[in-house]
């Protein structure tokens, strides 16, 4: 008999949704709290409470990979695997993988440190989008819109002693709608899109800042890419975040690795967390 | 189920059907408490990490 094990370090919605769902289908789960767990050089064998197939949704990036590492290393299967965790985590190296799998996305170019960060801006122009390249839910995501505002970004994050503060990540202003769209992709399969428009005064659309969602039609093209990008960063459970530029159409500029689809389900029909869950059943008897 | 808060002495009311991990807010003061056991009639709480620079989706 197959057991899951869902691996959270703080319990949200989502969580709560794909352990009762795990349960609701007569399958064993566990639910395991992952700042308790410990490893060392000589772990070997998986405990039996890690079960056949782990879904990891720890919310500390960091935390999350790392753990992701060890447990894979004492092999255990993993969902997302290491390497699309990396990839997911990581908005510089969601970018370069993108491009170079000819998915479309924004145009981003980054900088080292505060000086060429500084000659970046000058020569790039504004407006233009600054976002840290570890993090989520739109936090530390601006618009600089002049010379003024770039200098107090720079100053801001020269003050700033997080590990990540001295990769900058800029990108182009997308002519947009006020909406972006979010699509929730299960292995090759598309469970969910939904528009997410920006509330009012806010030119972010994350649910986390306020942001209203609506069911999202697919259409051919809408498809082949979100599947293309979920494929370039090596396929899991994955939420990958389009913009629509009113000149080029589609932009991939997100692909979420822990995805969160409170948004998605409060609209979509699809059963989100059930599809999730065979898909990890389907994982485990591989 | 009630408990105060250890922070400021607030009432604090955990829904029935609160999981071991989910994070409870003081309505007053807004430290979050992580509930760490919980049974029938008891339910243990720590104080919950800080939101961390690395947290997200």
């Amino acid at each position: 008999m197959n057991r899951i094990c869902i691996i959270y370090d703080k319990l949200r919605f989502e969580e709560k949704q794909i352990y009762n769902k795990i349960k609701e289908k007569g399958i064993d789960a566990s639910l395991v709290d992952g700042k308790s767990i410990t490893f060392d050089t000589e772990s070997s064998k998986p405990d039996p409470i890690f079960g056949d197939i782990i879904f990891q949704r720890v919310i500390s990036y960091i935390r999350g990979l790392h753990l992701t590492y060890c447990l894979e290393e004492i092999g255990l299967p993993v969902v997302n695997s290491f390497n699309v965790s990396e990839i997911c985590g990581n908005k510089l190296i969601t970018s370069m993988v993108l491009k170079k799998n000819n998915v479309p996305t924004p145009k981003t170019t980054f900088a080292f440190s505060t000086e060429s960060a500084r000659e970046c801006m000058n020569k790039l122009g504004y407006p233009l989008v600054v976002k840290p390249i570890i993090g989520s839910w739109g936090r530390g995501v601006y618009q600089i819109k002049d010379h003024t505002m770039a200098k107090i970004f720079l100053d801001m994050r020269e003050e700033n002693d997080n590990l990540f503060s001295r990769i900058y990540y800029f990108q182009e202003l997308v002519d947009r709608p006020t909406r972006d769209i979010r699509c929730i992709v299960i292995g090759n399969e598309i469970a969910a899109s939904v528009y997410r428009y920006s509330p009012e005064n806010e030119w972010r659309t994350n649910v986390a800042v306020g942001g209203r969602t609506e069911v999202a039609p697919l259409n051919p093209e809408l498809r082949e890419i979100v599947l293309k990008a979920s494929k370039a960063v090596g396929e899991g459970i994955l939420g990958v975040d389009l913009m629509e530029d009113r000149e080029t159409g589609y932009l991939v500029h997100e692909v979420n690795n822990t995805v969160e689809f409170r948004g998605a389900s409060a609209v979509s029909k699809s059963d989100i967390a059930g599809k999730m869950v065979d898909y990890l059943l389907e994982k485990s008897n591989k | 189920m009630k408990k105060e808060c250890k922070d400021c002495g607030a009432e604090l009311t955990i829904p029935q059907d609160s999981m071991v991990g989910e994070i409870i807010t003081c309505p007053d003061c807004g430290t979050d408490f992580e509930i760490v056991s919980k049974n029938q009639d008891t339910v243990e709480m720590k104080e919950a990490e800080s939101v961390g620079e690395d947290w997200g989706q």
